[in-house]
């Protein structure tokens, strides 16, 4: 038993070792929004190169003073252009590795079936009390749900009722609970296959906002990382961009 | 400097603070009676319900307030039916938040306290005819008054530093739901260190002189 154990821990240090020299594994920080793609992408990829992706979600405002504090990430998804080109500036990536990864859409969504028409009229009429949206500072979504609100001109009259979460997903939340009636979230959160998943919404013409482009770029932390770099071109190739497409982004 | 933004934060918190410190000392003086001399089996549960903020994270709290004040919570049901709408993103929603989040803070220094006081005060002043009011307002309260003392401050002080629970529930609305705590967030998100410094050595200051002035004014904190 003892001589059996012992061959078992050779044999189980041997295969892992075996799959630490093929394979590595990449930390990779990713904006809130596109949760629900990488998680696909990450276990596609994953199947295809035998690397390990480890995703950790949250706000890219977030990230980004992590990344400058030092945090070990090896790629970073920002759900904005702004925050990897200052960490570019900033010396803190590998040079070239900087690339948009998908454009964001923005959706008028409420978690009640037919509650938003798609001329969205209820923005002008409804009685709702509350609008949820992202807070403008710190993510792009929110920025461009300001944007969208002075284009239609109802601003003014809406800004009393608009609250924030500190990330799209929040936002998100709020709606999806019902505290707010509706609210500005990414279309990647309530799209799947190419519909709504539930509720009512009305996907935003890209022309009301400054468009939402999504950067990825290879931190310093990945510069010699293998899986690093097998996610960026991953992300590249056509099977991940029909996965992103599906959840509702643009992909060049 | 502080901006306008920044000013609108410190004066809600320190609203909130105060409304739920006052609200705290009206609930939990006879909850604190009660656990203090009940001999019920109940004592145990309830005591452990008034304790549960100091072990549950925030974020748990939070989440389950915006469940329940939600339009299908039960609260959401209930706060709807009587007509007065939904309580997240609202500064009474915050309130309520609040008196859950700090609630052990208050009922346990004052229920320690009236343990400490024992029966035997409670009997003299029986026998000199104290009726039952007179004796909580002249022998009670005052034997109390350093755990009285603690349960304002640590209650005032808790509540000032809370996150979790607001975050949840808040929405961030300037002047209604946005506190010190999420502004000094923002500001750090937002990469605004220089704003966020001023906030966040406030708070720093403010609860060291929160601590120190607990120390020197409360007889029991300095035996211990």
């Amino acid at each position: 038993m003892k001589k059996l154990s012992v061959a078992g821990v050779v044999a189980l240090l041997a295969f892992s070792l075996s799959t630490a020299v093929l394979a590595d594994e990449v930390k990779v920080a990713v904006a809130a929004n596109f949760t629900a793609p990488m998680k696909v992408i990450a276990e596609n990829f994953e199947k295809a190169t035998g690397h390990k992706a480890e995703l950790a979600f949250g706000s890219s405002g977030k990230f980004y003073s992590q990344i400058t504090n030092g945090a070990p990430f090896d790629v970073f998804f920002s759900a904005d252009q702004a925050r990897p080109e200052k960490l570019e500036k900033e010396s803190g990536t590998v040079a070239g590795s900087r690339f948009t990864y998908a454009t964001g859409k923005l959706v008028l969504w409420s978690n009640k079936a037919g509650y938003v028409d798609d001329k969205a009229k209820v923005l002008k009429t409804g009685d709702f009390a509350h609008l949820a949206i992202a807070s403008p500072k710190l993510a792009p979504y929110g920025a461009a749900a300001i944007e969208t609100m002075k284009a239609l001109g109802v601003f003014e009259q809406l800004e009393p009722k608009l609250v924030q979460g500190e990330s799209i997903s929040q936002a998100y939340n709020f709606v999806l609970t019902g505290n707010a009636e509706l609210g500005f979230v990414a279309l990647s959160q309530v799209y799947a296959d190419g519909k709504l998943k539930s509720g009512s919404g009305w996907i935003v013409p890209g022309k009301l906002h400054t468009p939402i482009n999504q950067d990825a770029v290879i931190l310093k932390h990945g510069k010699d990382n293998k899986a690093a770099r097998a996610l960026v071109d991953y992300l590249k190739t056509e099977p991940a961009k029909v996965v992103i497409r599906s959840f509702g982004y643009d992909v060049n | 400097m502080l901006d306008a933004t920044d000013i609108g934060a410190v004066v809600l918190t320190l609203k909130l603070a105060l409304l739920t410190t006052l609200i705290l000392l009206l609930i939990g003086t006879p909850l604190a009676w009660w656990l203090a001399r009940t001999r019920s089996w109940l004592k145990g549960p309830v005591g452990a319900l008034v304790a549960m903020p100091l072990v549950l994270p925030p974020s748990v709290l939070g989440f389950y307030l915006l469940v329940t004040m939600g339009p299908h919570g039960p609260i959401g049901q209930l706060t709807q039916w009587l007509g007065i709408g939904l309580l997240p993103f609202t500064f009474a929603g915050l309130v309520i938040g609040s008196i859950f989040y700090s609630m052990p803070f208050v009922v346990q220094p004052i229920q320690n306290a009236f343990e400490a006081i024992g029966e035997r005060p409670l009997e003299v002043a029986a026998t000199l005819r104290a009726s039952p009011l007179d004796t909580f307002f002249s022998v009670i309260v005052p034997l109390a008054k350093p755990g009285y003392l603690t349960a304002i401050v640590m209650g005032f002080a808790h509540t000032v530093g809370e996150f979790g629970v607001v975050l949840m529930i808040g929405g961030n609305i300037p002047d209604k739901t946005r506190l010190v705590s999420l502004q000094i967030y923002d500001r750090v998100e937002a990469l605004e260190y220089a704003q966020a410094h001023w906030l966040a050595a406030g708070m720093v200051v403010f609860s060291l002189l929160v601590l120190i002035a607990l120390y020197a004014f409360n007889p029991t904190g300095r035996r211990r």
